[in-house]
């Protein structure tokens, strides 16, 4: 478990990142913190609990960012806070529901 | 107060509520007819005045003269329209059946009615500074010209094709519905925080102008906090923000009327009362669950009534414009942001960040980094000051760049 005080750094790394991208015009949504609980409905009715427990990776939140290619995308990413606690970054495109 | 001071004070005050209560009566196209009896009832005020001295009671010496123009008006009017035209005009009402109302709750009512009818969605933002101007603060179109650095006739034009626009979407002076006010209440809101910000910033060279302007933006703020339905937080968060800035401004200017940057200004000449009138106005806007830019510009302005350099008022003030970057981007915010960031965290990093931003051709983004480079490398910070001064528009301005530049050259 981690101090206030430490908790209070975490946040404002976070909270600097998405400045930054704000910042520059960049940010689209915050998107949101995924937490710990879940269920995972699988065909036939089969509900398990947990988000996939059995993989040791977890989504931990998502951010969605303008960008003119996927490569400055990657470049705004460099910055995210994840990077330092041993996370890593995955940068999609997002395609339009209607092309 | 002297009668030379007591008529222009008198018509930013009163002529604003005559307007909007003939306005209402009248219904909105004929508003010029409500400028004109109120502008007439003035002038008739300062020559009376002026032979046979003050009456006891000037503004009700004012009603009195109003209502009787209105009336006279309208038998003329209706002896007129009989003789040529043979009909009436229905719009108005004839004299008999007229009740002029100036019951200082009619006149509340009248005048943030007013408000709502001119910030109505139809009309641009700009025009509806312009008709803010002209009708709720009673500026004339020469001032208004002045304070948007803009001419007479363009100023004319504008408020006369937002006149026309309101006669042709037969906007009401009344009440919006339940449903409609909080979105009508941002866009009056936003109205007022333009007007304010047109004084507080403006680059008009006439200091006393620019006074009134915010002046007159707190006071039509301050009636929306007086009306229940409108005494809402991000409104209280609103006059706020304007309290904290306008404490500063006998401290800001010189008295040649030059600009005094924030951290040469004597603190001395902050008025804490007004700082007091802004914290009060920012805990009645803490509640609810809607936290609105007004609320985040608020607690930043409240950071900068003190001037001690803590970490932790630079690190409030940067998390406070991540935040309202994060509900709406503007270039201020972006370069207020990276000053910020530069106090809190380090020179360093405000220089990565601020390269990113790519505000090329604004002279504040060429001034921000002119300054973060200074005592890093100085030669980039005379380069950037150079550039800032080339994409400086105003005198104001130019005159800041170039005492930052001469403070560098002696470094």
């Amino acid at each position: 478990m981690s101090s206030p005080e430490q908790m209070q750094a975490i946040m404002k790394k976070w909270m600097d990142w998405i400045g930054s991208i704000a910042a520059q015009d960049k940010l689209v949504s915050t998107g949101a913190r995924l937490g710990n609980e879940g269920k995972t409905v699988k065909p036939g009715n089969v509900v398990t609990d947990g988000p996939y427990v059995e993989i040791k990776e977890a989504l931990g939140g998502f951010i969605v960012v303008k960008a003119a290619s996927v490569e400055e995308a990657a470049e705004i990413a460099k910055g995210c806070p994840i990077l330092t606690v041993g996370g890593n970054v995955e940068v999609r495109n997002i395609i339009p529901m209607n092309s | 107060m002297l009668q030379e001071e007591l008529i222009p004070h008198l018509f930013r005050t009163e002529y604003r509520k005559i307007v909007s209560v003939l306005c209402k009566l009248f219904g909105i196209a004929h508003i010029e007819l409500a400028e004109d009896i109120a502008s007439d009832t003035f002038l008739q005020a300062s020559e009376t005045w002026a032979l046979k001295g003050l009456p006891q009671n000037p503004v009700a010496w004012l009603y009195t003269v109003a209502k009787n123009k209105t009336k006279d008006y309208l038998k003329r009017d209706t002896l007129f329209q009989q003789k040529i035209t043979g009909h009436l005009k229905q719009a108005i009402p004839t004299e008999e059946e007229i009740e002029i109302d100036l019951s200082g709750k009619n006149i509340n009512d009248s005048q943030l009615q007013m408000m709502f009818a001119i910030c109505h969605p139809s009309i641009s933002a700009e025009a509806q500074i312009g008709l803010g101007l002209r009708i709720l603060c009673g500026f004339g179109v020469e001032e208004i010209a002045d304070a948007f650095l803009s001419n007479k006739e363009t100023i004319a034009k504008r408020l006369y094709r937002a006149k026309e626009k309101l006669r042709e979407e037969k906007v009401k002076i009344e009440w919006p519905g339940q449903a409609e006010l909080p979105q009508r209440l941002e866009t009056v809101c936003t109205m007022l925080y333009l007007l304010f910000n047109e004084g507080y910033y403006s680059a008009s060279q006439n200091v006393t102008l620019r006074k009134d302007l915010c002046l007159e933006a707190m006071r039509l703020n301050y009636l929306l906090t007086e009306y229940e339905a409108t005494d809402v937080p991000f409104v209280n968060a609103l006059l706020s923000l304007m309290c904290f800035h306008s404490s500063r401004f006998e401290a800001r200017t010189n008295s040649r009327d030059e600009i005094i940057l924030y951290e040469e200004q004597d603190t001395a000449l902050w008025n804490t009362e007004l700082i007091m009138q802004g914290e009060y106005y920012l805990n009645k806007a803490a509640m609810g669950n809607h936290l609105s830019k007004y609320h985040l510009e608020a607690a930043i302005a409240w950071w900068h009534t003190r001037k001690t350099d803590t970490q932790e008022k630079w690190e409030n003030v940067l998390q406070l414009y991540n935040q309202l970057l994060m509900i709406e981007y503007s270039p201020v915010a972006a370069l207020n942001r990276t000053y910020a960031l530069s106090k809190a965290n380090s020179k360093t990093e405000a220089i990565i960040e601020a390269e990113k931003l790519q505000l090329s051709q604004n002279h504040l983004y060429y001034a921000l980094l002119g300054n973060l480079y200074t005592g890093v490398d100085n030669t980039k910070a005379m380069e950037n000051l150079n550039k800032a001064l080339h994409f400086a528009k105003t005198n104001a301005d130019k005159k800041t760049i170039n005492h930052a530049i001469e403070k560098l050259e002696q470094h």
